[in-house]
């Protein structure tokens, strides 16, 4: 790829030029719920390997997960884990060639964004 | 005379290498999660901030320990595939393939913490 002249050539228009756009956004936010889900990751298996090494590095670990810190990374994770999931289930349906239309891509689309925080909601009330 | 058939040479010359392995993983796992994840969040999600006797008492039933135990493993194994792909589209060169190199230490390293974990937890 040395010989390639990439100051000399055409750009395709960047990402900064275009309008956001409900998919795009909704796109965008299925890439960063799933990585960031690394974070409630590392803090649920901290607690589990916390709790099972002794109680007293469990009241450490268990501290961590009910201050105002822990919380928040529970509640971020949880709508991003509901929003991940049913933004996963709109690229299974993609996948069969179904709902590629403008249309039905919009519907899909709130239908994750306002899913994401109803499921959100329920289990916040539920747990 | 060629030894290697027109198709051998081809294998792995396009952008994507291997195929579509990587994607079907990924399909895979998602399916398989699909399933787990609602199980985990309200199993886990119930004794998240309980005193330690309750915590210790709940993962010692088959249930909870076993949902939780595949939950680690096939959450982690998505999470690399896709994690790989993020950084495959934004870090290049030598970067990249640190990165990629971290990303799955990361991932295996927490799969194997959590199921000792929940192991420990149940027995």
């Amino acid at each position: 790829m040395s010989n390639v002249n990439n100051s000399n050539r055409p750009l395709s228009p960047h990402l900064t030029i275009y309008r956001p756009q409900l998919t795009s956004v909704t796109s965008i936010l299925v890439r960063i719920t799933g990585n960031a889900l690394i974070v409630g990751a590392l803090l649920s298996i901290w607690w589990l390997i916390a709790a099972a090494t002794s109680p007293e590095y469990f009241e450490l670990a268990n501290g961590v997960m009910t201050s105002w810190f822990g919380k928040l990374v529970m509640l971020g994770s949880i709508w991003a884990l509901w929003y991940h999931t049913l933004g996963g289930i709109r690229h299974l349906i993609w996948d069969n060639a179904i709902g590629l239309d403008l249309p039905t891509a919009y519907k899909l689309g709130w239908a994750v964004v306002i899913g994401s925080f109803i499921l959100t909601a329920i289990t916040v009330c539920v747990l | 005379m060629k030894f290697i058939t027109d198709r051998k040479r081809a294998i792995g010359m396009g952008s994507a290498k291997s195929g579509t392995g990587h994607f079907w993983a990924m399909k895979v796992s998602s399916v398989a999660l699909l399933i787990l994840i609602p199980l985990f969040v309200f199993t886990f999600g119930s004794v998240v901030g309980e005193d330690y006797n309750t915590v210790r008492e709940y993962y010692s039933h088959p249930f909870p320990a076993i949902i939780a135990i595949l939950t680690i493993i096939v959450s982690l194994e998505h999470f690399q595939s896709g994690a790989q792909v993020l950084i495959e589209d934004y870090v290049h060169g030598l970067s990249k393939k640190i990165s990629i190199i971290l990303v799955k230490c990361l991932s295996y390293g927490l799969m194997a913490t959590g199921v000792f974990a929940v192991a420990k937890l149940a027995f």
